[in-house]
């Protein structure tokens, strides 16, 4: 029952996001408006049922699991990967790597910043 | 048993979602398993294993991209559903997220950005199509997020998928190296900048580091998911594209 409890309230937001980003036409997905609705809900009731935290902490521990089926869609597109395989292959390292890199570098001086200002006053 | 009855089962199966469903669990199973066998070796993504393994049987059996799909669509739909529970990881980090906002905010914008226009420049100053380009400009996010933005800006949804799924995989293999290099030793620091690049599979990577770096690369994948719907159309708008 717990389970079942916490996969309705999950399914429930992402209904409502949905729902609203349709409705009004919006411009970003309808489980994201389902997360920001349940984050605003726990930022209420200043706590996570039982039933929540434990069907979340099973459905985002198998997480890997779920990005399965789209990867196995690569098949769908090897005629076009395979005439733009240097641009993209090229892409997809140098930008992932520039982009963690400059995120990690800028994270660390201004948390070292902040907490140089800290240490002052 | 006969081999017309053989025949005839593999035509039943072939046609219903039980197969690729099971072939999908199965796939990632032996993938976690060599992953745990070899002590957590990046290089063993169990991810990369199971879809690997999953196209070497669609390619020796012959079936159809969408067969299979029909089966794999049930795990492909809880993406939805893990996507709003990410809002309780988020609530769990509520003090630190208090405390570090600030550098928090800015290491988004700059990571959202960075990430984005280095994927749209250096994919059409190598010459891809534009449809490419777009496919590859909302890379960062995880699955479901990626796909949405990929379809406003005029990408292919179902190649945003693929990229973005490589992406993580690059970013599971190779983040932990990189920041051992560029000598970053707070695992917070490293949670966000893995999570805000590697989505999903670099979440999945963290917690094997660290509970803290998993938290808070759930956390940078949280703030991704949130504000790269909202940033990526924008920064792609002031170049004229999407």
């Amino acid at each position: 029952m717990i389970f079942l409890n916490g996969i309705a309230v999950l399914l429930f937001y992402q209904l409502i996001g949905t729902v609203i980003v349709l409705f009004l036409d919006l411009k970003i997905p309808g489980p994201v408006l389902g997360m920001i609705f349940l984050f605003a809900t726990l930022l209420l009731i200043r706590r996570i049922p039982e039933s929540l935290s434990f069907t979340a902490d099973h459905l985002l521990k198998h997480l890997s699991l779920l990005f399965v089926p789209a990867g196995v869609g690569v098949v769908t597109h090897l005629q076009r990967i395979g005439s733009e395989w240097f641009p993209i292959v090229t892409t997809l390292f140098v930008s992932t790597l520039v982009s963690m890199a400059v995120t990690a570098w800028v994270m660390q001086w201004m948390v070292r910043f902040m907490q140089k200002r800290v240490n002052h006053e | 048993m006969s081999e017309t009855n053989l025949t005839q089962i593999w035509v039943y199966l072939s046609t219903s979602p039980l197969l690729g469903l099971t072939v999908t669990l199965i796939a990632y199973l032996v993938g976690s398993r060599l992953y745990q066998m070899s002590n957590g070796n990046p290089v063993v993504n169990p991810v990369a294993i199971a879809i690997l393994l999953i196209i070497a049987y669609l390619f020796i059996s012959a079936t159809p991209f969408e067969t299979y799909f029909e089966g794999a669509q049930f795990v492909h739909f809880l993406l939805g559903p893990a996507t709003v529970a990410f809002a309780i990881p988020l609530y769990q980090q509520i003090a630190k997220l208090k405390a570090i906002w600030i550098p928090l905010l800015i290491s988004v914008f700059i990571g959202v950005s960075v990430g984005a226009l280095a994927s749209v420049g250096i994919s059409a100053l190598l010459g891809a199509s534009m449809e490419t380009v777009l496919s590859l400009a909302p890379k960062s996010m995880t699955t479901p997020i990626a796909m949405g933005v990929s379809q406003q800006l005029g990408g292919l949804p179902s190649l945003t998928a693929v990229l973005v799924i490589t992406t993580g995989i690059i970013g599971a293999v190779m983040g932990t190296r990189l920041f051992e290099l560029m000598k970053i030793e707070d695992d917070s620091v490293k949670g966000i900048a893995m999570g805000l690049n590697a989505h999903g599979i670099g979440t999945a990577r963290a917690f094997q580091v660290s509970s803290e770096m998993g938290a808070f690369s759930g956390l940078g994948m949280a703030l991704m998911a949130f504000s790269g719907p909202i940033l990526i159309p924008w920064l792609l708008s002031l170049f004229g594209l999407g």
